[in-house]
């Protein structure tokens, strides 16, 4: 039994990344109906970032901040410069304009740090959670900041005018305009948050995958998966995805005979696949009520 | 009496479909006006033109000041409110935070609350649902709380595109009610697009009549409503 709330709560902590990711395509999702598949290169991008301030001796948690920062203007102005001129075009220009970001991110990345795998530091230590043999502080660190990130966005959409107006641009933008709102800023304002929570994912997962260029790759299938899950249209739902796919992945390593670390990937995809079938909307997805 | 909105040679396109081919008239500070018109006459598209949401040549001003082309969010935030077709209700937001939404280019935070107090007082029913997702409203209350969501700009003009359609005969009612007690209450300029000619004739002061993209025919509402033509086509008696 012990074994069992121990793969639970590891399954946490790398379902809280994976919410985190989930999010951040969420946010992007419900701006501009699009999948951002260069999310999880923006991600590995920051990372970088972080890791290349610390190398120069900057203290863990003010590259962090800094990183977190520089992550949420770079975000803006690759909408600037990058998708705004796409908002009119067709999904499949945008689609281009995803995979170009993704190549280029991915290629620079390369180019200035090279691809070998390159230890990341943690803050939090690497010693057992409460003596437990298969959470580790780091680990318990990932779930604490996730959780807080996720709180903090939760006061600033709920109860924020710039959160409430970002909210309507999302939702119903020929509205929203008719109220007042600048909706093309607000689409820039959600790309900087969703490369902002992208870099603390990145970050947070960088000390267990390793700093290289291709290590968010698995980490954003699974975020996909996660948003999918949970609905796409639904933050909340990114979360409780993330979460779900976090532990699932770690019970069909644990308990399923011969699934193993290789396995676990493809059989906790198929229980998602399952799950759509039987609810196309995801866990959390809006049927709208409506009247006319 | 000092003019408010002055439209000149108005023309507006969709791609390469000309909608509007030189619409022009003006509207008094405090006056109610209706444009009056046939489906497919140009109605909708010149209430969109005014507020930047199609392709527009010509001029308009708003309060001495040209706003022909400006991007929709800048020329709201002078004071025109539009109340489109159809409502535009966040239907997945609760009924406050609609009426909040249509106050967020304000920043005074004091007399917004105060606003949304006023306008559970114009509109009862909304306090009730106040916590409601707003699209669970009947039509008619999505109707309110689409005019109150227009007020809470605390706009000099409103644009009300066929505020009557769908509703009940007695929700109609009492919307135009409501409708002329903010105009003299609150004396703010009212145009108003409406199929139910009569009613619309019944509130406002001004009228004019729009065919295939052009003014036809101006006059008093009363005048308006007498003329033969206007009566068979409009008001089918």
């Amino acid at each position: 039994m012990e074994l069992f709330w121990n793969q639970v709560l590891a399954g946490i902590s790398t379902g809280a990344i994976y919410a985190g990711m989930a999010l951040a395509v969420v946010m992007i999702f419900t701006a501009i109906d699009n999948f951002n598949f260069a999310q999880g290169e923006m991600a590995m991008f920051s990372t970088f970032v972080a890791w290349q301030l610390i190398q120069w001796g900057m203290p863990f948690w003010w590259a962090f901040v800094l990183t977190v920062a520089l992550s949420f203007a770079a975000g803006i102005a690759i909408e600037r410069a990058l998708f705004k001129p796409l908002a009119k075009a067709p999904a499949l220009t945008n689609v281009a304009g995803f995979i170009a970001l993704f190549a280029i991110i991915n290629s620079v990345a390369g180019l200035i740090w090279d691809f070998t795998v390159k230890p990341f530091p943690t803050p939090f230590g690497t010693a057992p959670f409460l003596g437990s043999e298969l959470v580790s502080t780091h680990q318990a660190g990932m779930i604490g900041v996730t959780f807080a990130m996720l709180a903090f966005l939760y006061v600033f959409f709920r109860f924020t005018r710039i959160g409430l107006a970002m909210r309507a641009a999302a939702s119903l933008p020929e509205s929203a305009r008719l109220v007042g709102i600048n909706t093309s800023w607000m689409i820039a304002l959600g790309w900087g948050m969703a490369a902002a929570i992208g870099a603390v994912a990145g970050i947070l997962i960088a000390p267990v995958v390793f700093l290289e260029p291709n290590m968010m790759g698995g980490v954003l299938l699974y975020g996909f998966a996660a948003a999918v899950l949970g609905g796409l249209t639904s933050p909340l739902g990114a979360v409780v995805g993330g979460l779900l796919v976090g532990v699932f992945e770690n019970m069909v390593g644990t308990y399923i005979p011969g699934a193993g670390n290789e396995l676990k990937l493809p059989i906790a995809l198929a229980l998602i696949v399952v799950v759509l079938v039987f609810k196309p909307t995801g866990l959390f997805g809006r049927t709208v009520v409506q009247r006319v | 009496m000092t003019t408010l909105l002055t439209v000149n040679d108005l023309r507006a396109y969709y791609g390469q479909v000309q909608a509007l081919h030189g619409v022009a008239f003006a509207l008094d500070e405090g006056s109610v006006t209706t444009l009056l018109g046939a489906n497919g006459a140009g109605k909708t598209t010149t209430l969109r033109a005014i507020c930047g949401m199609v392709r527009t040549s010509g001029a308009i001003e708003f309060d001495g000041k040209p706003i022909l082309a400006k991007p929709t969010e800048n020329i709201v935030k002078l004071g025109i409110a539009h109340v489109p077709q159809g409502r535009g209700t966040f239907t997945t937001m609760t009924v406050e935070e609609n009426l909040q939404l249509g106050a967020i280019s304000r920043s005074d935070r004091t007399a917004i609350a105060e606003d949304i107090e006023r306008m559970y007082g114009h509109f009862p029913v909304l306090r009730q649902r106040g916590q409601q997702q707003a699209g669970t409203l009947s039509g008619g209350e999505q109707q309110m709380l689409a005019v109150a969501r227009a007020l809470m700009l605390r706009p000099r003009l409103m644009l009300l595109d066929e505020p009557s359609f769908g509703l009940a005969p007695l929700v109609v009612q009492e919307l135009f009610q409501i409708l002329g007690k903010i105009n003299r209450e609150d004396k703010v300029t009212i145009l108003v697009v409406e199929q139910n000619a009569q009613l619309a004739l019944e509130l406002a002061e001004t009228a004019y009549v729009i065919e295939t993209g052009r003014i036809v025919m101006t006059g008093s509402a009363a005048e308006i409503a007498s003329d033969d033509s206007v009566r068979r086509s409009y008001l089918g008696y």
